[in-house]
């Protein structure tokens, strides 16, 4: 990535505002490699690029002007699929956030765009009135306010990037298909990671209480205890997800906690820990861990793509004073059971 | 395979008669919520499928379509009422939903 610039070289402040940058639509190793580790979350708060105008291949003053957030993620993402096109990339300052979280944020909002309009002078570099913006960008950008305030025309190009071409191809139409949102299995299973290492983070906590209760239990927690909540924690956060459309049920909390129970009673079955002389314990096992998987499940409708505020306000409503009870008497039970019922095993 | 959440629970209000067929709350929605009907008029057609994302009303030129737009997440909105607060997903902080 190269500066050069084009309409001012005093200070440091005025030319990060409005130099032009140029980049190319190939992305490196190490854009690859980042792209990966932000999905694993290192570094995530951290991975953007700066805001202002870019310069993809040789654009002039006639060429498309697409504009974006300053997630390097979304960056990245978006020159590549420009890749052989001549064209502008403006880039707006979002603190490093994708589009559509912006928008819902208004980082990616109307304000801004106005903003790095002026600050880039882009009036300058291209002679139509014509942007091209994100459709998932709309919930921050009032098109008409842009027009009145800026003079350009704000058009909603598709949703997911690998459609420009196409798009432009078209002549700049959208069809309902690239207007629609899709949830599809890899788009939920790069999300998984996310939810996974922060479930796993909390649970450690856990397993601290579980070696603790061990120095004077009289049935010790063993490891059927840590793969029942291990199985508990992916059910949650990786297999619901996973499996999403497929599992009965509307609330994210109702599927969770299904696959949690299969998940539960699965592992306690094989186990042979469903014996009749911990009952108890089994009863414990069951309350606890589904109900830790219909939560983290539940936390899921953060990244999903059409969950509604309205709806998962009703969904918490309803469901978390129940997962709170269930995990609350079931932690009770399973703790209870451990440190005062001599299992088979201490006999 | 669609993915259909809770039903009848969304704020969307859309008053047709302030609308002036512009079609943009059709190019914003990214569920199809509304289609433009023969009278050159959008309507509401698959109310259920609404996000609450807010971008058809923002982008309304003449106001026709009211929604209280938020964040549709668990976390936001448990977090927002232990604190007493106003549902933010908190990205931006360390920790983003």
């Amino acid at each position: 990535m190269s500066e050069k610039s084009n309409c001012c070289n005093t200070t440091d402040d005025c030319c990060r505002e409005c130099a032009v940058k140029t980049v190319g639509s190939s992305l490196s190793l190490s854009d690859v490699l980042g792209a990966w580790k932000v999905r694993w979350g290192i570094g995530r708060m951290d991975y953007s690029v700066a805001p202002g105008l870019y310069a993809l291949g040789e654009p002039d003053n006639s060429s498309p002007v697409f504009v974006s957030a300053n997630y390097k993620l979304t960056f990245d993402t978006l020159r590549k699929n420009l890749d052989g096109l001549n064209c502008w990339l403006l880039i707006l300052d979002t603190n490093g956030i994708n589009v559509w979280c912006a928008a819902g944020k208004g980082t990616f909002g109307t304000d801004e765009l106005i903003h790095r309009i002026e600050a880039s002078e882009l009036s300058k570099f291209v002679s139509h009135k014509k942007l091209v913006l994100p459709q998932l960008g709309a919930p921050g950008i009032s098109a008409h306010e842009v027009k009145r305030h800026s003079g350009f025309d704000v058009n909603y190009g598709p949703v997911r990037a690998s459609d420009i071409k196409e798009y432009v191809n078209a002549g700049y139409k959208t069809t309902k298909e690239m207007r629609t949102v899709q949830f599809s299995l890899w788009d939920r299973l790069v999300l998984t990671p996310m939810e996974l290492i922060p479930a796993l983070k909390c649970s450690l906590p856990i397993f601290g209480v579980m070696l603790i209760a061990n120095q004077f239990a009289a049935t010790p927690f063993d490891k059927t205890d840590i793969v029942a909540h291990a199985g508990a924690v992916a059910a949650g956060t990786v297999l619901t997800p996973a499996l999403l459309p497929y599992i009965p049920g509307k609330a994210f909390s109702i599927k969770g906690w299904l696959l949690g129970l299969g998940c539960t009673a699965s592992i306690l079955g094989l186990s042979g820990k469903l014996k009749k002389e911990s009952r108890l314990l089994s009863a414990g096992y069951l309350l606890l861990f589904p109900a830790i998987s219909a939560f983290l499940a539940m936390n899921f409708t953060g990244a999903s793509t059409y969950t509604s505020p309205s709806g998962v306000k009703r969904e918490v409503e309803r469901a978390l004073p129940l997962i709170v009870a269930a995990g609350a008497a079931g932690a009770a039970l399973t703790l209870g059971a451990h440190l005062f019922r001599r299992g088979r095993a201490a006999r | 395979m669609k993915h259909r959440y809770l039903n009848g629970v969304t704020t969307l209000e859309y008053n047709i008669d302030k609308c002036v067929g512009c079609g943009k709350c059709t190019e914003v929605c990214p569920h199809g919520v509304f289609e433009m009907a023969l009278g050159a008029k959008a309507s509401v057609f698959q109310r259920d499928s609404c996000m609450e994302c807010g971008a058809c009303a923002l982008n309304c030129p003449t106001g026709s379509i009211e929604v209280d737009a938020g964040v549709g997440c668990a976390a936001a909105i448990t977090l927002g009422w232990l604190r007493g607060k106003e549902p933010s997903c908190g990205c931006g902080g360390s920790e983003c939903c």
